[in-house]
């Protein structure tokens, strides 16, 4: 007996036990008198069945892929070996199990339930919300694992309801009437971490600059908004770049409704934008392959149509400004005697009418003279550089601009060489380098870009630049002599020669050999705008319009051709090849609102990326500045399950 | 042969009759074809004389372990000619019970195949009534006994001892076994001599001799507990059971509850322990060692308990280390017998029929405007020319017979090597990017996932039994139109198919009602028309995907059917549950093709072999075994995992299968040699998905301690080299490089994951329910 208790203790430290008086008390309470050994007997034997049950039971749970042995578990179990089984035990909660000291007994709690309060009870439970499947990229190309444990990284979040809600509140604070709310959105959006999946949406919204041209408040914050969004760390713009370069340089280009009233300053979103468009670039220019050579070959194509009116042309000068000393010598500095021809004429007339005109053109006149100033400084700078650097340079020679290219990192922009442009681009590039001198560009020397300079601006050049101009430079020894000594050989090129003479000749026959050529020479506008949204539909569809309006509208523009040309810019009519894009716009100014529309529905597409996530989530977007109808039919169930796959 | 092996199995008597006669017909010779009825088998048996020679089905077994298959020509034999004897008996037995039913057409095949000849006649059968003398009384009701009992056949309404007394004489041949055998006093001297004197020895072998210690150990316990001494039978536990490997502390934690000669009349899992012999591999010079020290101390009552219990394979050369019989070690059964997979497995795949397909540039992507002329090549698929030449491993063609392609699994089959065109190609440096389907409010429970091969489909199975499909697309899932509405749509307008949907049906999910348990598995039919789900019930049952209706429901599990595979050409599905079995079904057939017998425990998953030719099982027993699907032999039998395995994948190629287990580990295996070649470990907590990327060069595994984690499974094959030695042999070192071979290791926030899929582009989709806990 003393080995058997020994056991029995041993035991216990193994199983859970039911003593022998339990098992004679349960007895008792059906009526049964147990001796006892038989009471020991019995209690071994129910131990024994209990645990033979659950172990049976747990593979119940481990085919239920559960890690918790439910009551249900252990039913099936007792089920399955014709046992009876337990009822009451079903519930989620663990059972309060009470002693009770007196008799040694040990109970479940079970409180009496008031049937006629539960009967009468208002806040009946709902019932569980229905089982349904989402889905979320979790780990895109295995990069996730560099995140750390357990969270999902943020690049590919998937869509939440509260991710929505703060996509509405932050656009409805942005594009609101509260300046202090827009500005607490706008610190946010460019702070949070967790916007990634809303990066869509965003871009998207500011897609909408183009139905909002009249309204100057709306588009500067929208530009905020591209400004925010730039700056956010956590946001990764890869291919989105691409669409907002294109609505800021919407911005910066076109011809917008709000500038027809002169007391809009137009100005200054123009030159805020420009800013923008060189901080995009600077910052996330590498993402996009040949942005830089896209952005150049729009502005450059803007500058080159007379056609434009004056405010884009200055948009195309404050924006090559912006893009740096470079880009102005490249592109400004070679188109500049073929322009000043027409701004000439257009600061030279001085009648009534062309009042307004004339004051746009002294405010081109005023951001070209900025532009050449900072290319003069900075070659110059760059000149000593080269000298110092290469102890005895030869200053003022193409190695010395050869060399400064390499070693004035923050300056030479282009991320990939000029010359091996990526294969996506090849296209716009021979498209716009047969006529314009890009790919066979020769850096001028100083002295030269000078002396021509200073024959466009005369002493309003002389005067600001001397001031600035550095000691080292060989550059001018003084404006007279260069001067004279460039003439021969730049008058040489018949060009020049006719833009100096420009203000004594009439502006139609300047200008006429420059309408002929310039569609000639850009069959394929490679305006970025114009490009990029789904060409073959808005072409199609505008070219036609535009032929026959255009058709129409020769007449009349054949008898005042020289005249014309500036003033009507505004609203520019469509020769023969040019861009669609400017039409569409001038339509809309004329207060067809709605026929605009078609262009806002492709928003600037990203080719690698295809424009298919933003469609997809069109409907859902609250549309700012048009009647907002479902873009496509895309009735099908949103986003819950689908992924392409 | 087959017919003999299958008989021995535990099945419900009822059906056995069925497919006494029914096995006899090959596989059909073309599926399709209605069922081969089998008129000749009395539907309605006694219940009665169906039990009777149930000693038979029990009895014999045990020795499934051994010859489970059937495939070895000769019952292996250690010590004298008993087993022979056992079965011949057991041969009798079955044919008086055929004879006594009037099967005599069966009567005829057993006797033939057997090669028995009318011998029986001069035998008597010990077991049918004799055996019923001893009954005590014992209930025999657990979960696992019931599954010789009467089964559905005999309904069981009461908890009371019932009809016991119909298994009680197996119970008594199996116990009878341990007789009294030396002092029971003595046996903690007995085991403890040895003990010490394998402790002694050199240490090459000692590593070899220990493997006796867990079986002696069980035995002796056992015997102590079968006669009686219930106490000592405690002491030897107390006193040995700590030197037992850990990876059989869940073994011994049912033995130490077990004390008494009641009890283990009624454990089924010690039945089958105690009854088939468990498998050492000693070499040769060890087992010398331990004959000669055995023989010296004339300790007898061990030798007994090796001669009649262990079956030890002796094989010539160097002793094995220790880390080598530790990852063959931890089944149920012991290691595997070398000769076991010695048998020619087809592992290459079937040759895939040569569709002509248009290679025509502009289906997908629109682009190109009416400028361009079409250009409609047709090319000779490469699929089909990468195949030309018949796999030197692949089966035959028409070694099973297969469906024909129909026109919609040729335009499927397009599909398939079109996308797979655009599959990115995985590696080390490029891993796969994964996407998590997350089942929410799933509070019912999901206990099984499944997509389509297309990745359009999903389903899952829950505890609540209920099957819910979704679609994994935004195209919204329809049922047909009822029969009055079919009758007015012109059947000749080309989108027939089309018109036969009804669009008010249309909704991302449909419920499938039917079952009356926790679905354990799904599985889609390769064409997704079908969608299979195995219960608790002991149903499996086939639905539409069309109507969205239950079509079918196979019976004949009788017990939890745990899962369920589609054959990769679909119409035949492999399921396998409680009882231990695993069946053969072809979709238009009520009862099942073949049966798979030969594990010890439950069948908890199954797959088919990607030629269809082959299945694979893996069992609660902690082996796995692969069948031929053609003559139900057992090919492969494979051990080393110390858990329950709940997951199987084959590589895409055929050649290798993975498995997965509660211990956390996944293990490789080379189904053609044989062998495991390697050993995955990481994984916290159970294993429930497994899946190889679509070329095969990752693995994911995917498990409840909510991680997937990325295998290079081709760097795990190829630095395995199997030299012939190792093939010979199977004794392969297992290089500890499982930090190298993990790729990646991606957590879940709360949710365990329950299915992985490679989609044709080889974006892995991970399906689990999340925990809210």
């Amino acid at each position: 007996s003393s080995s058997q208790s020994g056991m029995t203790e041993r035991e216990e430290r193994r199983f859970a036990e039911v003593p022998r008086e339990s098992i004679k008390l349960m007895a008792e309470s059906s009526g049964v008198e147990l001796s006892e050994e038989v009471a020991a007997l019995l209690a071994e034997d129910v131990c024994y069945r209990l645990r033979e049950a659950t172990q049976n039971s747990s593979q119940f749970m481990r085919h239920a892929k559960r890690r918790k042995l439910s009551v249900e578990d252990l039913n099936r179990a007792l089920r399955w070996s014709n046992t009876e089984t337990i009822c009451g035990y079903g519930a989620q909660d663990a059972l309060p199990f009470r002693p009770l000291k007196e008799g040694e007994l040990f109970f479940v709690e079970d409180r009496e339930i008031n049937l006629v309060e539960l009967a009468l009870a208002t806040n009946i439970p709902k019932g569980c919300a229905e089982t349904m499947v989402r889905v979320h990229v979790s780990y895109l190309d295995g990069k996730g694992n560099l995140e750390p444990q357990g969270t999902v990284p943020t690049a590919v979040q998937s869509l939440s309801e509260d991710l929505l809600k703060y996509y509405q509140q932050i656009t409805r604070a942005i594009l609101g009437e509260d300046p202090h709310l827009m500005k607490v959105a706008l610190l946010d959006l460019q702070s949070n971490s967790k916007i990634a999946a809303l990066l869509p949406y965003f871009v998207y919204v500011i897609s909408g600059v183009k139905s909002v041209s009249h309204d100057l408040d709306q588009l500067n914050r929208l530009l905020h908004m591209v400004k925010s969004l730039v700056q956010n760390p956590y946001l990764y713009l890869g291919s989105y770049v691409r669409s907002l370069v294109s609505s800021v340089m919407y911005c910066i280009l076109e011809p917008l409704a709000a500038s027809i009233n002169p007391l809009n300053d137009h100005w200054t979103l123009r030159d805020y934008a420009a800013l923008l468009l060189s901080h995009i670039f600077w910052t996330h220019g590498d993402l996009v392959s040949g942005l830089y050579h896209q952005i150049l070959l729009s502005l450059q194509k803007v500058l080159s149509d007379p056609v434009r009116p004056l405010c884009s042309h200055y948009g195309a000068v404050v924006g090559l400004h912006a893009l740096g000393w470079k880009a102005v010598e490249r592109v400004l500095y070679p188109h500049l005697p073929a322009y000043w021809a027409n701004l000439q004429a257009v600061l030279d007339d001085y009648s009534v009418s062309n009042a307004q005109v004339k004051a746009d053109g002294h405010k081109v006149y005023g951001a070209i003279l900025v532009a050449v100033e900072r290319l003069l400084k900075m070659k110059a700078l760059s000149l000593t550089l080269a000298a110092e650097g290469s102890g005895a340079g030869l200053p003022g020679t193409t190695t010395g601009a050869v060399s400064f290219r390499e070693n004035s990192p923050g300056l030479s922009p282009p991320p990939e060489p000029l010359s091996e442009p990526p294969l996506g681009i090849a296209s716009h590039l021979q498209a716009g380098g047969a006529g314009c001198p890009w790919e066979e560009w020769t850096p001028v020397s100083l002295p030269a870009m000078y002396c021509e300079l200073y024959s466009f601006f005369g002493d309003s050049l002389a005067v600001r630049f001397s001031t600035g101009l550095p000691l080292g430079g060989v550059p001018p020894p003084g404006p007279c002599q260069p001067l004279e000594g460039r003439k021969e050989p730049a008058s040489s090129a018949p060009n020049l020669e006719n833009t100096r003479k420009m203000p004594q000749l009439t502006a139609s026959m300047n200008i006429s050999p420059r309408q002929d050529g310039s569609p000639r020479m850009e069959p394929q506008p490679p305006s970025l705008a114009a490009t990029v949204p789904g060409r073959s539909l808005a072409r199609s569809s505008s070219s036609s319009v535009s032929r026959s309006r255009s058709s129409s509208s020769r007449p009349g523009r054949s008898t005042s051709q020289s005249r014309d040309i500036f003033p009507k810019a505004r609203f520019p009519l469509p020769q023969a090849g040019p861009p669609a894009f400017s039409f569409i716009i001038g339509g809309r100014q004329m207060g067809r609102r709605c026929q605009g529309r078609r262009f806002q529905t492709s928003f600037s597409p990203t080719p690698p990326l295809t424009t298919h996530p933003p469609r997809a989530y069109a409907h859902k977007l609250p549309v700012i500045g048009r009647v907002s109808k479902p873009v496509r039919r895309w009735t099908c169930s949103h986003y819950s399950l689908h992924l392409p796959l | 042969m087959c017919l003999w092996c299958r008989i021995r199995q535990k099945i419900p008597k009822k059906k056995k009759t069925y497919y006494a006669a029914h096995v006899m017909t090959p596989l059909l010779s073309a599926p399709g074809k209605k069922m081969a009825a089998v008129q000749d088998a009395p539907m309605e048996l006694d219940a009665e004389k169906e039990t009777k020679p149930e000693i038979l089905s029990d009895g014999t077994s045990n020795l499934s372990g051994n010859t489970a298959s059937g495939t070895l020509s000769s019952p292996p034999l250690t010590a004298g000619g008993a087993p022979k004897q056992e079965d011949q008996q057991t041969l009798i037995a079955v044919l008086q019970f055929l004879r006594r039913n009037k099967l005599t057409e069966s009567v005829e095949i057993l006797r033939r195949e057997a090669c028995l000849e009318d011998q029986e006649d001069s035998q008597t059968l010990d077991g049918s009534g004799g055996g019923k003398g001893d009954g005590d009384g014992g209930d025999a009701n657990s979960l696992l006994s019931r599954v010789s009992i009467a089964s559905a056949a005999a309904p069981q309404s009461t908890l009371t001892p019932i009809p016991v007394k119909n298994d009680q004489p197996d119970v008594s041949v199996v116990l009878s076994a341990y007789s009294q055998q030396g002092d029971p006093s003595l046996y903690q001297v007995y085991y403890s001599s040895l003990k010490n004197f394998i402790e002694s020895v050199l240490d090459c072998h000692r590593a070899e001799l220990s493997q006796l210690f867990y079986p002696l150990f069980v035995h002796m316990y056992l015997e102590l507990v079968y006669n009686n001494h219930e106490n000592k039978a405690k002491a030897f536990f107390e006193k040995f059971s700590g030197d037992q490997e850990c990876y059989y502390q869940d073994d011994l934690r049912i033995l130490c509850g077990l004390t008494k000669k009641e009890h283990l009349k009624g454990n089924e899992a010690l039945l089958d322990f105690r009854t088939s012999r468990f498998v050492l591999r000693i070499s040769r010079d060890s087992y010398q060692l331990l004959k000669r020290h055995l023989q010296e101390r004339h300790n007898n009552q061990i030798w007994n308990i090796i001669q009649e219990h262990l079956y030890i394979d002796i094989f010539d050369g160097m002793p094995r280390s220790k880390s080598q019989i530790d990852s063959m070690s931890g089944s149920f059964a012991g290691e595997t017998r070398r000769e076991v997979n010695k048998a020619k497995v087809f592992y290459g795949l079937l040759k895939e029929p040569e569709i002509e397909v248009p290679l025509d540039d502009e289906d997908d992507e629109a682009e190109n405007e009416e400028g361009k002329p079409k250009k409609k090549k047709t090319k000779k698929d490469s699929m089909g020319s990468k195949s030309k030449k018949q796999d030197p491993n692949a089966p035959q063609q028409n070694r099973i017979p297969l469906p024909e392609l129909k026109d919609s699994d040729k335009l499927d089959k397009i599909m398939y090597m079109k996308e797979s065109t655009k599959r990115i190609r995985l590696g080390p440096e490029n891993l796969p990017s994964i996407c998590f389907y997350s089942f929410l409010n799933a509070y019912q429970g999901l206990t099984a996932v499944d997509f389509t091969d297309d990745s359009s489909l999903l389903a899952g199975g829950f505890a609540d039994s209920t099957v819910r499909v979704w679609s994994a697309t935004p195209k919204k899932l329809r049922k047909v139109k009822s029969a009055a509405e079919l009758n007015l749509i012109d059947k000749e307008s080309d989108d027939v198919l089309e018109r036969i949907m009804d669009e008010k049906t249309a909704s991302e999910s449909k419920n499938l009602y039917g079952h009356s348990g926790p679905v354990y598995g799904v599985s889609f039919s390769p064409d997704r028309n079908y969608l299979l789900s195995s219960s608790e019930d002991g149903t499996v049952r086939l639905w539409s995907l069309q109507t969205f209706t239950c079509l079918v429901g196979y019976k004949g599990h009788n017990y939890p059917v745990w899962d369920t595979h589609f054959s990769p050409f679909g119409y035949y599905f492999v399921s396998g549950g409680h009882d231990r079995v695993a069946r053969l079904w072809a979709t238009d057939h009520y009862q099942p093709l073949r049966i798979f017998a030969g594990h010890l425990a439950d069948v908890t998953c199954t797959r088919f072999h990607p030629n269809s030719n082959y299945v694979v099982t893996g069992s609660t027993d902690r082996t796995i075994r692969l069948w031929d699907v053609l003559n139900g032999n057992c090919v492969r039998f494979f051990t080393g995992h110390k858990g329950p395995i709940h997951s199987l994948a084959f590589s895409p190629n055929g050649k290798f299968l993975a498995s997965g287990s509660t211990d956390g580990r996944v293990l490789l295996w080379d189904i053609g040699h044989g062998l495991m070649i390697g050993e995955l470990k990481g994984h916290t907590d159970t294993i429930y998905a497994l899946k190889f990327s679509r070329d095969g060069e990752i693995l994911a595994s995917g498990s409840m301690d909510n991680t997937v984690r990325l295998w290079d499974s081709m760097k795990a094959f190829d630095d395995m080299e199997t030299d012939d030695f190792t093939a010979a042999t199977g004794h392969i070192h297992l290089p500890d490089n499982s930090q190298e071979l993990l790729l990646g290791m991606y957590h879940s926030k709360s949710t365990p994951v329950t299915h992985l899929h490679f989609t044709r582009r080889n974006l892995l989709l991970a399906a689990g329910a999340y925990n809210s806990q």
